[in-house]
């Protein structure tokens, strides 16, 4: 179908983009890789007034490193995170999971920054980034702010971001010491969404799990940190430590019903791509 | 919206509508109508075309994000004579219907671009985002795997026509001899 009709402009400094959103008032849209956004004005049910489109500001691609953090732009793309080496060398998981974000085309327009702002539970990115404790920083007419991770997914599609704010660019902290990762994503088909996804970390110290970190896709309306595994996996140093310790994997979630499974399902999932996604970052062989 | 994009080699500068999607623009604006739309969507990857470079799903880009962009759609590929990849896609009954085809071979193209020797595997993950409803992917494989051959200078694979035994005339049921 043909998108609604709206306006469009496409600002090239982050300072004019944020004055553009502000003068298009709370029915604009911001316009990052529209690897979201266009498919749902073609299907008609979003309507924006005006659409700002972030991509020709320069300022907002790019990954650079701040001491001991990763700083990525918002509007660096998922096919750029995949090839960039201080991402890979001290980020991977964020690699990892890009890497099973659609498919190569659809990589090659989405953004980082937009996949987050868009919020969708489903999506692979945030779960990613709720477990290596990242910082968004937001632009708007009242200057820049930083806000964690933890506080940034509020509800399905919604996030802390006032309307007349712009995402900027995440703060990934660097891992510090031995840590494994891996990204559990099980879905039926070829370039789907996730029926459920585990992104974890895990750091090591004499042979046993020392501090774990682990974030659930589509377990609930926002990303979610399984906490209740992160503490009794402390101390676990063998597979049937894991596998004990990933049982409490869906405590406290709220997972939705849909065509691609039911809640009890996704529970069990999420148990079991748990003790996968563990026993893989830690090494330890299932 | 003036939108100026070099489409197959030729400089396009057209009027448009901020709504209007690359595909259409494409197709309905300047008349290139080698890119098909399949899902509409963004599922099935038949409108793929390359944007400076990277495949891109037409139908998830605004032509107005596309200007000052140099664009290759299927009909810009061929240079004098068949893209090594198209050529593949002959040799070894990569289609049927022929649908999927453009989007296929130029998200080969890419595939290739970035890896020229890529396994069987790296192949299927590379052609994830195009979907075919005819071939079941079997000769779409091996003709992306024989036009990489080709391209890194060691000659294409033996081409399915080619492998037919040379004295089977296959029997055709009730047909007279």
């Amino acid at each position: 179908m043909i998108p609604p009709a709206f306006d469009y402009v496409a600002p090239t400094t982050l300072a004019e983009a944020v004055a553009a959103l502000r003068e298009a008032g709370e029915d604009a849209k911001i316009l990052a890789g529209g690897q979201s956004l266009i498919p749902v004005l073609r299907l008609r049910l979003a309507f924006p007034t005006v659409l700002v489109d972030l991509g020709r500001v320069d300022e907002l691609r790019g990954v650079s490193e701040d001491a001991g953090t990763i700083v990525i732009g918002a509007m660096t793309r998922h096919s750029e995170v995949l090839e960039d080496p201080l991402i890979q060398q001290h980020a991977g998981l964020l690699v990892e999971a890009t890497a099973t974000v659609a498919d190569p085309a659809v990589r090659h327009r989405g953004t980082f920054g937009g996949a987050l702002a868009h919020a969708d539970p489903a999506g692979d990115l945030a779960a990613v980034a709720l477990a290596l404790d990242a910082e968004l920083v937001a632009e708007g007419p009242g200057g820049r702010r930083t806000i964690r991770a933890s506080e940034f997914f509020v509800d399905y599609l919604e996030t802390a971001l006032s309307p007349d704010e712009i995402l900027a660019a995440v703060r990934i902290p660097k891992l510090e010491g031995s840590w494994g990762y891996r990204y559990e994503k099980f879905s039926r088909v070829a370039q789907a969404w996730a029926i459920v996804g585990v992104a974890a970390a895990v750091r090591k110290e004499g042979g046993a799990i020392a501090e774990a970190r682990i974030g659930l896709t589509n377990m609930g309306s926002t990303p979610v940190r399984a906490t209740p595994v992160e503490s009794a996996l402390v101390g676990a140093s063998d597979l049937a430590a894991v596998q004990a310790a990933a049982a409490s994997a869906a405590d406290g979630t709220s997972p939705p019903s849909d065509l691609s499974g039911q809640a009890d399902y996704r529970a069990h999932l999420a148990r079991v791509l748990t003790g996968r996604a563990v026993a893989a970052a830690a090494g330890m062989s299932s | 919206m003036r939108v100026r994009m070099k489409v197959d080699g030729v400089t396009y500068e057209d009027e448009v509508e901020p709504r209007t999607l690359l595909t259409h623009h494409l197709r309905d604006g300047l008349g290139r109508v080698g890119t098909p739309v399949g899902c509409d969507t963004s599922n099935c990857g038949s409108c793929t075309v390359l944007v400076d470079g990277d495949s891109v799903k037409s139908c998830s880009l605004l032509a107005v994000q596309a200007d000052g962009a140099e664009v290759t759609t299927i009909q810009g590929l061929a240079d004098g004579e068949w893209h090594p990849v198209q050529k593949a896609f002959q040799e070894h009954h990569g289609l049927q219907c022929g649908y999927c085809t453009p989007g296929m071979i130029l998200a080969a193209v890419d595939l290739l671009k970035r890896n020229p020797d890529p396994s069987e595997d790296e192949v299927r993950h590379g052609l994830e985002g195009n979907l075919c409803r005819c071939t079941g992917y079997q000769n779409i494989v091996k003709s992306v795997l024989s036009a990489a051959s080709e391209m890194r200078g060691q000659g294409p694979l033996p081409g399915s026509f080619q492998d037919a035994p040379d004295a089977a005339e296959p029997a055709i049921a009730g047909a007279s001899s």
